[in-house]
């Protein structure tokens, strides 16, 4: 079986491969990279470097994007 | 006419600044922030919805090209959560124009003044350029304007309210010894409320539900934006004086004897 890793993101938790990046778990998850933002354990990850950032087992993640507010 | 007003290097030929929320959905949003002219429009930063993540989203319906986003920090009931917030907002766009408000709890959802204090300092120490919703309170409000922040908006009344602007004396106060534009923002319900709030010589006003939950938002942005326009109209022509008594308009000189 691959080796896995376990990270949350929004709150729910999701299986990953060891060593995918950010930029992997966007395109995984079928995000529109250009229309959101990622904060990795309380700590932005600027756009830049989404690529070359690996996640590991017990990150928790945020990823917003704008909706209607007032 | 150009009668544009500036905050913090930007330029806006419109005096209306509106919301994207509380719209039946995103089609009406769009038509609605059309009709009202507005150039600037707020937004909230929220989770994504990872259920369904081709559902359609803000930014294809009210294009960021086209209008300035204000990223606001609604629903942030402390100065770490509206910092935390900004950040993000300022990551997924690029901009560090940003709304900030800070609220206690419900039924008023009163601006915390506190806190609202302790985030602006934050976030100007942060780099960002701080539009800042509070209290109708002059003494805050200069305390803000010193501390950096690039505009001064404080409640007409409750958000969402609907009761207009319920302390008239203390906007013009408050726009009376501010540097920097004052927006009357919150508890706007109908167009003769924008009007007033301009006529007390704001510089702009922002409004949500009055548009959003109008029976046809579309006509109430047209009306809005036409309100804006007539109340800084009314506001730099200078209204004449009041008086409890009469003043006949016609003269009386002339008048045919028996």
């Amino acid at each position: 079986m691959e080796a896995s890793i376990t990270v949350t993101v929004n709150g729910q938790e999701h299986a990953l491969p060891t060593m995918a990046s950010v930029a992997a778990l966007l395109t995984r998850l079928g995000l529109d990279g250009r229309k959101v933002a990622v904060e990795r354990n309380l700590a932005i990850v600027p756009r830049s470097i989404w690529a070359s950032t690996p996640l590991a087992d017990g990150d928790a993640l945020e990823i917003v994007a704008f909706i209607g507010g007032g | 006419m150009d009668d544009a007003w500036e905050v913090a290097g930007r330029r806006f030929g419109s005096r209306l600044v509106v919301g994207t929320g509380r719209y039946r959905d995103l089609p009406e949003t769009a038509a609605a922030i059309e009709a009202s002219g507005a150039e600037m429009v707020t937004v909230a930063v929220r989770r994504v919805n990872l259920s369904d993540t081709s559902a359609p989203m803000l930014q294809d319906f009210v294009s960021p090209d086209r209008y300035t986003y204000l990223p606001n920090t609604a629903g942030c009931h402390t100065a770490q959560e509206a910092v935390r917030t900004l950040r993000l907002a300022r990551e997924a766009g690029g901009w560090n124009l940003v709304k900030l408000e800070v609220l206690g709890p419900p039924p008023f959802l009163y601006p915390d003044m506190a806190a609202t204090f302790e985030a602006a300092a934050a976030l100007i120490g942060d780099g960002f350029e701080v539009m800042v919703y509070c209290a109708d309170d002059p003494v805050a409000a200069k305390r803000l304007e010193e501390m950096g922040c690039v505009a001064i908006m404080p409640l007409g009344a409750p958000i969402g309210s609907g009761m207009g602007v319920v302390n008239p004396y203390m906007i013009r106060a408050i726009k009376a010894q501010a540097k920097v534009p004052v927006l009357v923002d919150a508890g706007i319900g109908t167009a003769s409320e924008a009007a007033f709030a301009m006529e007390l010589g704001c510089d702009a006003v922002l409004l949500n539900s009055a548009i959003a939950h109008a029976g046809d938002p579309v006509r109430m942005a047209r009306a809005m934006k036409a309100a804006v326009v007539a109340g800084r109209e009314a506001f730099l022509a200078g209204r004449m004086p009041r008086d409890y008594r009469a003043d006949a308009s016609s003269p009386m000189g002339g008048m045919i004897r028996p």
